[in-house]
């Protein structure tokens, strides 16, 4: 254990490298599964099977898709920009998947006399006693889903086609709107916990048993804001830039293979992404009963109110019809923006009197 | 450790900085701005600025420039056709020669320092960044703050009265 590199313990860096392989692997395979809980959920909504031929009612499928768009033709229009065309689903998908470096998903576990905080971008100062993270957590995420729209934007314009530029603008309009309503609705928040960090949020949410939700004193933030965001990621009812029934496919008409698989990935990968942080920020993060006590049960409880959150957006999929441009924008703007703004003046007073 | 980073960073932002004037395609320029600012951003959080490293990434990278794309692509410039002119050579080898011979010069003659005054690096990381310029814009920088504020509103509304006709 004396062992040390650059003046960190060599524990440090199994962990660190432990830690990304875990959360990178684990989101991926949820990835790839939400695909199949998708199909299988709203088709039992709709009462139909969903996927039944491949493995044990369908659970081989998400496997067969793989491979299938693995060995699909990769097609390059010959009026596309070639280095844009080739990045962008690249830029679509990496910011889906470095969110997840700030996102805590456990409290600290001690292996070998050494402590290690569950969340990536952290570790345990043992003079201070305390976990230091990214202190700027909500911001990086931010950030990070503000470039998502270079993908999309430069998907639909490198491909040289109407219905592809449609749906890319549509996108960048769309999510640019949507970022501001989503990130003027979580001040509120902050306003409450008077930090940034993501691990310091889940630890403010810790009382009365784990169940000191800001969702219980920020309602109508918490609702912004998973509506906001679902409309960033472009989830249905919010799914317009790539209407099949106007636009094709929309930014990804032109795009085949693994390409079009990595644009999959980006949008399933954003959901995961949204409810983790939607999770963090206002259903307690990985807080629970007994979750300080016994620390396996933090990342379980954090993992169940994921999947029970994606399973909502599935249900909202299988539900609601798609939004009309104009109605999405009066929506964003007139609405959500100023009750947002209202709300942040509201906890402002009564944070001052309180 | 951050001796190599910082350079490998640097290298980066150099050919990436250099990308943005000698692309053919002004999209590619854009990314490659792109690229820049998030050098920029990693330079600052060498510096323990988090927050504007963060402010970086978003303000620049993720509004400014997604709307510079966006009307290179509604005004949709392909391939940059434009003729050589000398003029514009001449005169941006003037400025640039000035302002490397004025970094040469500064850099000569001081060396860089330390920080000094109030906001040590210690102080900065046991408050925090954010907290400490949240506190400066709201009490000291406040009547800088609202008249950005007041300006921001102003072409706010120039813009609305612009865009609609019928108001």
């Amino acid at each position: 254990m004396g062992f040390e590199i650059l003046g960190l313990p060599m524990m440090y860096y199994i962990a660190m490298v432990a830690k990304v392989l875990v959360t990178f692997v684990f989101v991926l395979l949820t990835v790839a599964y939400a695909t199949y809980a998708e199909r299988k959920i709203i088709g039992h909504m709709q009462v139909r099977l969903g996927p039944m031929r491949t493995g044990w009612h369908g659970l081989l499928q998400p496997i067969a898709d793989g491979v299938k768009l693995f060995f699909k033709e990769e097609i390059v229009p010959s009026q596309a920009s070639t280095f844009a065309f080739l990045i962008a689903p690249l830029i679509a998908l990496i910011p889906a998947f470095i969110t997840f470096a700030v996102i805590p998903f456990g409290g600290v576990i001690e292996i070998a006399g050494y402590k290690i905080p569950l969340q990536i971008a952290a570790y345990y100062d043992t003079t201070a006693g305390q976990v230091f993270d990214v202190n700027v957590g909500v911001l990086y995420i931010l950030a990070m889903s503000s470039l998502g729209v270079y993908g999309i934007v430069l998907a639909g314009w490198a491909s040289n086609s109407k219905y592809s530029l449609m749906g890319g603008l549509r996108a960048s309009a769309q999510m640019i709107s949507y970022e501001l309503a989503a990130g003027l609705s979580i001040i509120a928040v902050f306003m409450l916990s008077g930090t940034l960090s993501l691990s310091r949020i889940v630890e403010l949410q810790s009382g009365m048993g784990g169940f000191e939700w800001y969702l219980f004193k920020q309602p109508l933030a918490a609702f912004m804001f998973f509506i906001c965001s679902l409309a960033e990621i472009n989830r249905t009812p919010f799914d317009l830039p790539e209407a099949e029934t106007e636009l094709v496919s929309g930014f990804c008409t032109e795009y085949s293979s693994m390409k079009y698989a990595m644009f999959f990935m980006a949008e399933y990968a954003n959901m995961v992404t949204v409810c983790a942080l939607t999770v963090t920020l206002f259903l307690g993060g990985w807080n629970g009963p007994l979750a300080v006590a016994i620390p396996i049960l933090g990342p379980i409880y954090f993992v169940a109110k994921v999947y029970f959150l994606m399973f909502v957006c599935m249900w909202i999929r299988a539900t609601l019809p798609r939004y009309r441009y104009d109605q999405l924008m009066h929506l964003g703007w007139k609405v959500f923006i100023p009750v947002a703004l209202v709300n942040i003046v509201v906890t402002g007073i009564i944070g001052y009197f309180i | 450790m951050e001796t190599i980073f910082f350079l490998i960073i640097t290298l980066v932002a150099i050919v990436s900085a250099i990308l943005v004037v000698t692309c053919k395609n002004p999209i590619n320029s854009a990314l490659s701005l792109i690229m820049t600012f998030f050098c920029l951003a990693t330079y600052y959080v060498m510096l323990d600025a988090p927050f504007m490293a963060a402010v970086q990434v978003m303000v620049y990278a993720g509004a400014i420039m997604v709307l510079m794309v966006f009307t290179i692509m509604l005004l949709n410039i392909r391939v940059d056709a434009t003729k050589k002119h000398s003029h514009k050579l001449v005169f941006g080898s003037i400025i640039g020669f000035f302002t490397v011979l004025n970094i040469v010069v500064v850099l000569v003659k001081s060396r860089a320092a330390a920080p000094t005054g109030p906001y040590s690096g210690e102080m900065i990381k046991k408050i925090g960044h954010t907290e400490l310029v949240g506190r400066e814009i709201f009490t000291n920088f406040l009547l800088p703050f609202e008249i950005t504020s007041i300006l921001l509103l102003v072409a706010i509304v120039g813009a609305v009265i612009l865009a609609k006709k019928k108001i």
